[in-house]
């Protein structure tokens, strides 16, 4: 099952039926951030479906990619990506956030998820652990990459900054970082909460590659992803355009979905928009 | 137990762990030390002298050198990271929650300028909150050798014996160092150093020795102290705590911490559930430290062997007045 898709197409479709499962566990949860799940969808899909080395049979694989997830609070993207891949059942997914799940509301590793890198959930974390795995990495002469999932809100952490020096002074091509830039956080827009603005120079000064794709491309995140792994010497930075609740036009670009689920009535209806979308 | 022990010598507890990191460093291959620019003021340029491929330096930045430390830890390695104690525990204890102790990573982090014996630099770098905050986080191990001999040992062990997270404390000046290279010691163990049935003392860091010393003194009063080194913070060895409460019916603690979250509460949350008896708090009360040279800030704190010598002496009295149950 070491399988790649490169097939944009089929990749949206994936996507499709990824987002449909998020939007089901949300709505069987009663809680969880909806917007952000839905717009970092492709991007999960294209890494595990196209770009990862890894393998749903042998979580723990040596030389797997690793992928950190530093944004804990869209996992149910995640644990719907892992599913769909693989990992466990997808019926699995109804029991996210209850008591006893290995679908916490945050990830946490030790419920034992199959596939799961990190327990995270605290904004402005991920970026120094990938860090660190990248460091072992180029230390032990692995090949393996370490991919790391940020959100934009999120490098309004100061701790992002400090990893972000650390990742370019070791040199680490060994790390592909990815920022959800969807342009709004709890509280508005990034750039009316804290503006995060010129964000692709601020990375390039920092001594990072930066490539810039829309997020819910699959062609354009896919050759995002080719290129962010052919540089040398430096770590690379994807700023993902994204719109939160991508797929269901209702709720797309609305910052008020940030951290809502939908009810079961909403669920119907935000369903059949997706699968007009399609 | 009739050992007195002798100073061999006054040395800085950092240096023990500088040596011991040193030692795991050549036995481990996959020990990897981090350095957030203080490195030799924490002991930790022996290592990175004699190991520069494994040295890490990160600069002052403390919240990353913990992640960095977590992401070494996943992929296998020992990471070992030392500065000041007000930084490492504390700039850093949302990253070491998350990182670290939810993730249960074997990641050794190092507290140094422990207490108010870190002198004239005054409050910002006495580290007197370091051992609360550390000890209620799930998962961690916390550390707090007496002396130089006994915190190159618990540093090896940190390093080799602990699995998951790891908390070691220890100081800059130079005090007496007296354990033997050849001690018995084990994580969660306490050491008993003086016997006696009168009263315990259990102290860690520094103050064992003032502890010991404050013993020797009420012996020629005929007042037989019982002195217990807590060197480990947690897990609390809680044998050895209910029985000095059951055998010797009162205890004072002694740290260069605050009295409220450290040793002696920890102390107490077993005293109270397993055998209430009355008990004295030697600490910082709720207060800031400020400048000056180190003897004259434990004096002023009441961290010497005399304060704790009176706090017996009081203590004893009160144990003499049945509690009223």
């Amino acid at each position: 099952m070491r399988t790649k898709l490169t097939d944009p197409k089929r990749l949206q479709e994936i996507s499709c039926r990824i987002r449909r499962s998020i939007l089901l566990s949300l709505c069987e949860a009663g809680s969880g951030h909806l917007g952000g799940s839905l717009g970092i969808t492709d991007v999960f899909t294209a890494l595990y479906f196209s770009v990862l080395n890894h393998d749903p049979k042998d979580p723990d694989w040596a030389d797997r990619d690793r992928l950190i997830l530093s944004i804990g609070h869209v996992a149910p993207a995640l644990y719907a990506t892992l599913a769909h891949r693989g990992y466990f059942p997808e019926k699995e997914l109804s029991t996210l956030r209850k008591l006893g799940s290995r679908l916490q509301g945050h990830p946490g590793r030790e419920h034992g998820l199959p596939g799961l890198e990190l327990s995270a959930g605290s904004l402005g974390q991920g970026l120094s652990v990938a860090v660190g795995r990248a460091i072992a990495g180029k230390m032990d002469q692995q090949r393996w990459r370490v991919y790391c999932i940020l959100g934009d809100g999120e490098l309004q952490e100061g701790s992002v900054w400090e990893a972000a020096m650390s990742a370019s002074f070791y040199k680490l091509d060994n790390l592909i970082a990815i920022v959800d830039r969807n342009g709004v956080q709890i509280d508005g827009k990034t750039e009316e909460v804290m503006a995060l603005e010129p964000l692709k120079e601020k990375w390039q000064s920092f001594g990072w590659t930066v490539f810039e794709c829309n997020g819910n491309n699959h062609e354009e995140i896919l050759s995002a992803m080719n290129l962010a792994q052919q540089v040398s010497d430096k770590p690379a930075m994807i700023l993902a355009q994204t719109r939160m609740g991508y797929g269901v036009k209702t709720i797309e670009g609305d910052y008020r979905w940030h951290g809502k689920a939908p009810s079961k009535q909403e669920v119907e209806e935000f369903i059949r928009e997706l699968e007009e979308e399609k | 137990m009739r050992i007195r022990f002798s100073n061999k010598g006054d040395k800085p507890t950092k240096a023990g762990f500088g040596e011991g990191l040193l030692d795991a460093g050549c036995r481990i291959p996959e020990v990897v030390a981090l350095g957030a620019d203080i490195t030799a003021s924490v002991g930790v340029n022996l290592f990175a002298n004699r190991f520069p491929e494994r040295f890490l330096s990160l600069g002052i930045a403390e919240q990353n050198c913990i992640g960095v430390a977590a992401g070494l830890a996943l992929e296998g390695k020992t990471p070992v990271f030392a500065t000041y104690g007000v930084f490492a525990a504390l700039r850093t204890t949302d990253q070491i929650r998350v990182s670290v102790c939810y993730n249960n990573l074997h990641v050794v982090i190092g507290g140094a300028h422990a207490g108010v014996s870190v002198g004239p630099d005054g409050a910002t770098h006495q580290a007197l909150e370091d051992l609360a905050v550390m000890r209620v986080l799930p998962n961690m191990t916390v550390l707090s050798p007496c002396d130089a001999t006994q915190t190159k040992i618990a540093t090896q062990h940190a390093i080799n014996k602990v699995n998951g997270p790891v908390y070691i404390r220890f100081g800059r000046e130079a005090m007496p160092d007296f354990t033997s290279e050849n001690q018995s010691f084990e994580v969660g163990k306490a050491q008993q150093l003086h016997g006696g049935n009168d009263i315990t003392i259990i102290a860690t860091g520094h103050l064992v020795w003032e502890a010991l010393q404050a013993a020797y003194q009420l012996k020629k009063e005929k007042i037989h102290v019982r002195v217990i080194n807590m060197h480990t913070i947690k897990p609390i060895d809680r044998e050895t705590i209910i029985r000095a409460a059951r055998e010797t019916g009162a205890i004072v603690t002694a740290e260069e911490h605050q009295v409220a979250g450290g040793m002696g509460s920890a102390v107490a949350e077993v005293v109270a559930r397993e055998y209430p008896v009355p008990m004295n708090f030697i600490g910082m009360p709720d207060r800031f430290g400020e400048s000056g040279n180190p003897r004259e800030l434990m004096q002023k704190f009441g961290m010497t062997a005399h304060t704790i010598e009176k706090a017996v002496l009081s203590l004893l009295q009160r144990k003499n007045i049945p509690f009223n149950h």
